[in-house]
């Protein structure tokens, strides 16, 4: 019998502790599922960020560290040109790449690190509980704004790929979401894409990703995906930001 | 480079020493006063296969530093003092992944922006922290640009034997002055190979390195090892010279240049009588408690020079453990004594 679905090399037989509804389990998969597609899993390092993804060690079966908060490219970096041929990813959430590690991610890119970046963009910091990250919606309801982000006081949400598309180094950005199997197989296509940039030593790209975060949203799962959706998309639009893969 | 005799500023003999000592990866940011160091390495790094980044950031440097400390390179990152406070992050999280590296501070006057005058005003933070979390740093103060090219070169041992960062704790006039150094490739006992290191889980199974440990008792557990590594540090990593002290009635305890320049008050002292003698420490961390200790039970008098308000001075009176011996001498905010005036108060003291 041809067997069509199985759990990836990459992705080990652990129970994920996330939320029930969180994106991260199906982002993870998708990374395990490219990962073993382009035979690179024996030599992928990947560096898990300080947020709800820190535990991504224990879900991911190939060498995985951890970076201080907001450090992952600076980390990424290091190991990429310490060992050029190893595929070198970071996994970053709002708050680590687009507040405490922004200047990390500008440079990284400003140098067209030859690293892959998976970021996730689910509008709040989900580990320490639902507070306003960079990407919170204005007047979007958080632990730290309770009355709804108030654009005088908190500013606005950034952008991430449209902000990184300014810079001369970055080859390949998209943003997708992982609302339906539809865009989940566009995310995945995204992904793989973003790795092949780097095994083709293009350098530097990142995958954003809209991910929904119901438990701090106070909505339920399916709730949650319709935010994504109908919401989020309004403020960062799907598709390609930037692509010079192909020149 | 082969061995032999070269004029060079204490900066350049770091660097080129590093090199010498198998360092491959170096990642830094502009800072007076060790700005030859990644000047140096920015041409030489390259010369010899390894990597150099001017990072965007002290933060990033010290966290490429980590990165490719995890990917197994003999790495290095320097500064001064502000540049030095914001390592201090990575410092922590190397010290609780068990990651080797050098870290170079050529210490300025502080605190805030401080200035470009050499100092010693780092040593709390060198040796008492620093970092968050409980852990610690060999510390290392060269006296002599030779001094500072030998102590990086063991560093680098130090760090892979122990798996911990190590910190060169020099400062500004060490490593803005010129002096005949010999360099060349320091031999060291073999050391086991890296089998911690993330290089791709090629024939082995996968590896992970973190300092989040979040499971009951898994972090007690962890600093528990960490002590004990600490334990055996402090039983074997103990440096420190002894200057005139056979017949000293007074001893002077000072780090770095300072311990330097009181070997010259010794001397002056010396030649009007006074039987003074010198302890220099060394590693500051592992301090030499003992013998210290031992030097003063002989001594009437101990007088701790430093530059700065009186640091090490703490770690004098632990040893000592008699604080009516122990006298303080320090010019901080970049002052530097000279050797009549450290005769001076020496003569106050034994008055």
């Amino acid at each position: 019998m041809k067997q069509v679905y199985c759990r990836p090399e990459s992705l080990k037989d652990n129970a994920n502790s996330y939320c029930p509804g969180c994106g991260h389990g199906i982002v993870h998969r998708l990374v395990a599922e490219v990962i073993d597609e382009l035979g690179v899993r024996e030599k992928t390092v990947g560096i898990a960020p300080v947020g709800c993804a820190v535990f991504a060690y224990d879900y991911w079966n190939f060498d995985v560290t951890e970076a201080p908060h907001g450090r992952p490219p600076a980390v990424a970096c290091a190991i990429k040109r310490v060992l050029p041929d190893r595929v070198v990813f970071t996994y970053q959430g709002d708050g680590d790449l687009a507040s405490i590690g922004t200047n990390e991610i500008i440079h990284s890119a400003n140098r067209s690190d030859n690293i892959t970046v998976i970021f996730i963009n689910n509008a709040n910091y989900g580990m320490t509980g639902g507070q306003m990250a960079p990407t919170t919606l204005p007047g979007m309801k958080t632990t730290t704004t309770q009355n709804g982000r108030d654009v005088k006081v908190s500013g606005y949400p950034v952008r991430v790929c449209e902000l990184l598309a300014t810079l001369e180094g970055t080859r390949y950005l998209e943003r997708v979401m992982i609302t339906d199997p539809a865009n989940i197989n566009k995310a995945k296509k995204a992904i793989k894409k973003s790795f092949q940039t780097q095994l083709d030593g293009k350098g530097f790209s990142l995958v954003e990703v809209l991910s929904p975060c119901p438990v701090n949203w106070g909505k339920s799962p399916l709730d949650g995906l319709k935010f994504v959706k109908e919401e989020m998309t309004k403020y960062f639009k799907i598709g390609v930001i930037k692509d010079e893969t192909i020149q | 480079m082969k061995s032999k005799i070269h004029l060079m500023k204490g900066n350049e003999a770091i660097a080129e020493s590093a090199i010498l000592a198998g360092c491959r990866f170096y990642a830094g940011y502009p800072i007076t006063p060790q700005n030859q160091i990644p000047e140096y390495m920015s041409w030489r790094m390259p010369e010899a296969g390894g990597s150099f980044i001017q990072a965007e950031s002290e933060l990033a440097a010290i966290n490429m530093v980590l990165g490719a400390s995890v990917a197994g390179a003999r790495a290095m990152t320097s500064s001064s003092s502000p540049g030095i406070s914001l390592k201090q992050e990575g410092i922590s999280y190397m010290a609780g992944m068990e990651l080797p590296a050098l870290i170079v501070n050529m210490q300025r006057g502080g605190p805030g922006l401080g200035n470009i005058q050499g100092s010693q005003a780092d040593y709390f933070q060198s040796v008492k922290g620093g970092g968050h979390g409980d852990y610690r740093l060999i510390t290392l103060s060269p006296s002599t640009v030779q001094e500072a090219a030998d102590l990086t070169a063991e560093a680098f041992y130090l760090a892979d034997k122990y798996r911990n960062p190590v910190l060169l704790l020099s400062d500004g006039i060490l490593g803005q002055m010129i002096e005949p150094v010999e360099l060349s490739e320091r031999k060291f006992p073999e050391l086991p190979a890296k089998d911690y290191i993330l290089d791709g889980c090629k024939g082995r199974k996968p590896r992970n390195l973190f300092s989040l440990m979040m499971g009951p008792g898994v972090l007690e557990k962890h600093n528990f090892k960490l002590a004990g590594k600490y334990a055996k540090i402090e039983a074997s990593v103990r440096k420190f010279e002894k200057f005139k002290l056979e017949d000293a009635d007074i001893v002077i305890v000072a780090n770095g240049i300072i311990g330097r320049i009181s070997k010259g008050a010794a001397n002056l002292l010396r030649a009007s009588g006074v039987k003074c003698g010198v302890f220099r420490p060394i590693s500051l961390w592992p301090f030499p408690y003992s013998e210290i200790k031992a030097a003063a039970a002989k001594a009437k008098k101990i007088l701790v020079v430093e530059q700065n308000m009186g640091q090490m001075v703490e770690d004098v009176r632990l040893a000592v453990l008699d604080d009516s011996k122990v006298s303080f001498f320090g010019r901080p905010g970049g002052g530097c004594p000279v050797p009549e005036e450290i005769a001076a108060k020496v003569r106050e003291i034994i008055k």
